[in-house]
């Protein structure tokens, strides 16, 4: 029954470090809040394509728009579309959401060596 | 173990009601293809010798790999952390170069900088491939060293780890930000003089990375003093302090 449940707890262990993984790199890139669950969170609006107007308009651009681009408009030099780019609808979403959960499981595998395989190997006096 | 979930949950709310994420990296295309090519030749010897670090490091310890990796996390994660500036009206993000430049050493630093820059070139359109040179210089090389060589200086003149730990991020993040103008200004001035370019692109950061520079100097100190004081032997490890120093 001990070991049933110290197995439940591994498991439990993974799994929220896999969701916890999820959360911190997709919401990185999250637009909006959390409540709504309903639709996606949404990526990064493309700075590449804004006007320097649009740029002055929007709240709280970035410094790579407000000055870096701005000043290389300025002088003849724009931004090109990256050489991949994942900013097409929720695809930056999607790839995060993929590294987070790949990360989350390895972290979670490499926490559960770390602190409860080695915590169980003092009980036992291995260590 | 408490306050590690405590801690975990928080951070992970933090960063779910995280906006769009902004980067000051120069993004593809805006520096001219000779300039770009200069600053990746400058780049290349510095990342060459970040591997040859790690190489050895890890032959002595092979537990020194996975705090590297752990570091390599915390600066790609720094990087892509936006943070708005009410004096500014802007976003921008620390570097997290000056605490890896403490803890690892410039060399490695600079190289889990380049890692993490290419990942957000990549995938991120943060930054570019062909401007992947001129931000490892500005963020890994200048950041890296400019932290590093702070804190150094600042603890051989027995200054305590919190405030040697404040100045090392806050010069890292100006440095970086110093670096990225002198970049843009040379690569797009054209025939126009470099020096009133210079010092316009300068003075366009400095509502925006005067506060955020001192936010993470906060920051590197906080996350020092806390090792300092919770882990001092990972600080030796990493031949931050001195084992004597460790006991107090």
């Amino acid at each position: 029954m001990k070991s049933q449940i110290s197995y439940l707890n591994q498991i439990f262990v993974i799994i929220a470090l896999a969701l916890i993984g999820c959360f911190l790199t997709a919401g990185v890139f999250a637009e909006g809040t959390v409540p709504d669950l309903r639709m996606p969170t949404g990526i990064v609006e493309s700075g590449l394509s804004q006007s320097i107007a649009e740029i002055k308009e929007s709240k709280w651009p970035g410094v790579d728009e407000s000055v870096v681009e701005k000043f290389a408009k300025e002088h003849g030099r724009e931004a090109r579309e990256p050489f991949i780019n994942t900013d097409q609808g929720d695809l930056l979403l999607f790839v995060f959401l993929l590294a987070g959960t790949a990360g989350g499981f390895i972290a979670g595998y490499y926490w559960k060596e770390l602190m409860v395989n080695k915590e169980r190997q003092r009980t036992n006096g291995n260590i | 173990m408490r306050f590690q979930i405590i801690f975990l949950l928080i951070s992970s709310f933090l960063l779910l009601i995280a906006d769009n994420a902004h980067a000051m990296h120069l993004s593809e295309g805006i520096l001219p293809f000779n300039w770009a090519l200069l600053w990746s030749v400058i780049a290349v010897p510095f990342v060459a010798w970040g591997l040859y670090k790690l190489k050895k490091l890890s032959a002595v310890d092979l537990s020194f790999k996975p705090l590297v990796g752990l570091m390599a996390a915390v600066v790609f994660i720094i990087s892509c952390m936006p943070i708005p500036v009410p004096t500014a009206g802007t976003c921008s993000h620390p570097c997290g170069t000056g605490i890896s430049g403490i803890l690892v050493g410039p060399a490695i630093s600079i190289l889990i900088t380049a890692v993490a820059l290419l990942i957000q070139a990549l995938f991120l359109a943060h930054g570019g491939l062909t401007t992947w040179g001129a931000d490892i210089v500005s963020m890994g090389v200048m950041g890296s060293f400019a932290g590093f060589v702070t804190f150094k200086a600042l603890r051989s003149m027995k200054i305590n780890m919190a405030v040697s730990g404040f100045m090392a991020g806050l010069f890292a993040d100006w440095a970086t930000y110093f670096t990225t103008s002198v970049e843009l200004a040379s690569g797009i001035k054209g025939d126009a003089p470099f020096m009133p370019l210079f010092w316009k692109i300068l003075i366009a950061f400095i509502p925006t990375q005067l506060p955020l520079g001192i936010l993470e100097g906060a920051m590197t100190a906080g996350m020092v003093t806390l090792l300092y004081k919770k882990r001092p032997d990972l600080l030796v490890k990493m031949r931050v302090i001195k084992a004597e120093e460790a006991t107090i």
